[in-house]
């Protein structure tokens, strides 16, 4: 998907902010653009500013300065009701007074749509999650997952362009969470709409966006495809958000050929990517991923930095293997390996030396 | 498991059926829970069921007549009292001889009050002939046809004997018919004298003001609620009080003041005559009638009507009206069909307090109601204070209970009493 669309992006945040209470921002100067069709994440922990963006675009908030545009017009002054833009709340909202043929034929009423189209829409969009069955029904009558379902299928049933999800599976077990995971994504990428959903949950932003914003401090710390985030985290923070993520301190030594030396506050050397530094002397947060640590020197380059680690702990978890090392000091190292045939399985007590690819290891800011 | 088990009781492990183990072992703590309500049991039953039940049959109670005239009343049996004649003297002779006992014992007024209810008049003959023949010897003194007759003309009107006929039963319907504007007579069940016919005017006036009642505190009330479940806790909590406010005052005193504000010389005539709006010598009439109550009570009873609403109103989530609007709805269409079903039950509520605390108040009426504002308690309170005729009164407030019933299984049939809560 082309993502290069600053001339006619469908959704535009240009320079919001956003303060409750005139003294803090609760977003800090927005900008972000999105193409037609596509499904972008909010992704950040609570009161990082992903819900009240969400809530601007939706028109029940107001931005403090900047503009919101859709479709090249801007919606500052527009009213909610008046957007057109599906909506997917976080207790999914349906009212409890209706029947779920009701709740659907809702927004189809106050378009004033005929009822013999208003039926065949309704009957559509409840065949299009598979409840069709379940028309008489009152919501309290129906499981989390039916009612998720039905507030999806009553936030599509008048076709909106744009559609916004509030954390809609936080109220879902695990199991059914995954499904409506993988249903949601598919029917977005079927009916061609483009959805902006929240979520503090970042397996979910990864495994269903084509981006993931991700949110701290009320700004976008990165906005980047699902891999390129947890692959090249550009700040620390999103290195730690996203992903499990080992980190150590240092300084840097010396950058050259892409490649800066950093020493750690242990004493150690290592090879690592420079990615947030720029000159040798600057303090640094050196990030590594579980499953890219070796400890099978062979499979490593010979000329590598290697690290002595003490094995504290070894954790069986079916498919792989956690192993929480004490490296440089911090005793909350994790490393991850495949359950194979030919796997090691560390002991606690055993002292083993570990290393890694210089462009798995990140120097990101202090 | 056997097959024989699905049809056998289940044993309890001690061989007991498995019913009597239970009910042995959850024996003892039924018996704490009974010993723990007992004195509230009590309480309720000495104090509330038993008052309530004695009043009751109060309205159906006529033992006094029988009690009072035993030997006139089976004589009195055998006297048609629609031929138009005198009972004969074996009547009379008794008569004299229940009376001279009941003049001892100083019971004959009681009894010329209780049937001057039927008959004006009643209770002043009775009181007047109590002097004279408390002095007869009722074994040699006869015969006494002509010498009652002589002591007051009231004992020479088959009238007079008619009413003791009539009313001479053990158990009467006389009260009941009287608070609906009829009476008993020797012919039968008839209408009362149109100047007499007060009561069941009253009635209705009572529900009719009920309902207006009912409705402008539903009207003044669910805007007020609705702020309340709105606002942010703290400036809700500021505005609860102001609502709870008048339940900290006495009910005398807001009364009064509304008299204070609302009388010819009062606050509200004073500032529109002085804003020009009212001349002078067409001063407002807003006291002391229908309107003076109706203004009166919306105020004292919103607070029943704002508390229920504003509990219900509560436990709506704002999402609702948000998930409307997204929908394409606009902030009337949101409110209309989307938050004001879901508030029904506390306006449920809310209704039935107000309307059941209004149809039986009493205060506020009496003071500010005038003769035009008057309610149907006020009447009962008349009966039992002023005129000392229990039976009626018993009558007036069996019917108000019965009234208030069937609004509210109507109001169970129509709305349905799921559908109230308090919270």
């Amino acid at each position: 998907m082309a993502l290069d669309t600053s001339t006619d992006a469908f959704v535009k945040f240009d320079r919001v902010q956003k303060s409750y209470d005139g003294e803090t921002l609760v977003v800090k100067d927005l900008n972000l653009e999105m193409p037609k069709g596509e499904f972008l994440t909010m992704l950040g922990p609570s009161g990082s500013g992903k819900t009240t963006c969400l809530m601007m675009l939706a028109g029940f908030e107001t931005a403090t300065h900047g503009d919101i545009l859709l479709d090249g017009i801007s919606i500052n002054n527009i009213p909610p009701h008046k957007r057109g833009i599906g909506m997917v709340f976080q207790n999914y909202a349906l009212f409890p007074h209706m029947t779920i043929a009701e709740n659907l034929a809702f927004p189809l009423e106050v378009r004033k749509i005929g009822k013999s189209e208003r039926e065949a829409k309704v009957k559509r969009a409840l065949d299009m999650v598979e409840m069709g069955a379940f028309g008489g029904r009152r919501p309290a009558q129906l499981s989390g997952g039916q009612q998720q379902r039905i507030a999806l299928a009553r936030a599509l049933v008048f076709e909106p362009e744009l559609v916004l999800m509030d954390e809609p599976l936080g109220a879902l077990d695990k199991q059914l969470r995954e499904k409506m995971q993988f249903e949601i994504t598919n029917l977005a990428h079927n009916l061609g709409i483009t959805v902006v959903y929240v979520t503090h949950d970042q397996t979910e932003a990864l495994t269903m966006s084509d981006r993931v914003a991700v949110f701290n401090d009320g700004r976008i710390q990165q906005l980047a495809a699902p891999d390129v985030l947890y692959e090249e985290p550009e700040n620390s923070f999103v290195a730690q958000f996203i992903g499990e993520n080992n980190t150590l301190e240092g300084v840097v030594r010396e950058i050259q050929n892409g490649r800066a030396l950093v020493q750690l506050d242990s004493g150690d050397l290592i090879d690592c990517k420079p990615v947030n530094v720029s000159a040798p002397g600057q303090r640094t947060r050196v990030s590594i991923r579980p499953e890219r640590v070796e400890f099978h020197k062979e499979r490593l380059s010979p000329d590598a930095h290697l690290l002595k680690a003490e094995v504290m702990e070894f954790i069986y978890m079916g498919d792989i293997f956690r192993t929480r090392l004490k490296v440089a000091g911090n005793d909350e190292f994790i490393i991850k390996s495949r359950n194979a045939p030919d796997q090691v399985r560390l002991q606690p007590g055993e002292t083993i030396e570990i290393g890694w690819l210089a462009e798995d290891c990140r120097a990101l800011d202090a | 498991m056997t097959d024989s088990s699905a049809h056998q009781p289940m044993i309890a492990a001690d061989g007991l059926p498995l019913k009597k183990s239970l009910a042995r072992s959850l024996r003892r703590e039924k018996t704490r829970a009974l010993l723990l309500i007992a004195p509230l049991l009590v309480f309720v039953l000495l104090t509330f069921i038993f008052p309530i039940g004695s009043m009751l049959f109060r309205s159906v109670e006529n033992e006094i007549v029988s009690n009072i005239l035993p030997r006139t009343v089976v004589e009195l049996e055998n006297w048609d009292a629609t031929s138009g004649e005198l009972p004969d003297e074996a009547v009379f002779a008794a008569f004299v001889a229940d009376f001279v006992v009941a003049v001892e014992e100083k019971n004959h007024t009681r009894l010329g009050s209780r049937l001057n209810y039927e008959s004006s008049g009643m209770s002043s003959l009775f009181r007047k002939s109590g002097r004279k023949v408390a002095k007869w010897n009722p074994e040699t003194d006869g015969p006494f046809k002509e010498k009652l007759i002589k002591t007051d003309k009231g004992w020479g009107d088959p009238e007079t004997w008619a009413i003791i006929k009539t009313h001479s039963g053990k158990y009467t319907n006389g009260y009941f018919l009287n608070a609906v504007d009829m009476q008993r007579t020797q012919n039968g069940i008839e209408a009362q004298p149109e100047s007499k016919q007060i009561l069941i005017k009253l009635f209705l006036r009572t529900v009719k003001m009920s309902l207006i009642i009912t409705a402008s505190c539903i009207l003044l009330g669910y805007p007020v609620a609705w702020i309340l479940a709105n606002l942010p806790s703290r400036s809700a909590n500021l505005l609860m009080i102001l609502v709870l406010l008048p339940f900290w005052t006495s009910l005398l005193v807001r009364t009064s003041a509304w008299k204070v504000m609302l009388q010819n010389q009062g606050v509200i005539n004073d500032t529109l005559v002085w804003l020009g709006l009212v001349s002078n010598d067409a001063r407002l009439e807003i006291i002391n009638n229908q309107f003076g109550t109706i203004v009166a009570m919306t105020h004292i009873l919103l607070p029943f009507m704002i508390l229920p609403m504003y509990s219900v109103m509560q436990t709506i989530p704002p999402t609702y009206l948000r998930a409307a609007k997204s929908l394409g709805a606009t902030n009337w269409i949101a409110f209309w069909r989307v938050y004001f079903p879901q508030s029904i039950p506390g306006i449920g509520a809310g209704s039935i307090l107000v309307f059941i605390l209004a149809i039986g108040y009493y205060i506020t009426p009496e003071i500010v109601g005038g003769t035009e504002g008057v309610f149907i308690s006020n009447r009962i309170a008349y009966h039992i204070s002023s005129s000392l005729n229990w039976g009626l009164a018993a009558a007036l407030g069996a019917i108000l209970l019965v009234v208030v019933l069937v609004l509210y299984w109507a109001y169970d049939k129509i709305v349905g009493i799921d559908n109230v809560k308090l919270g």
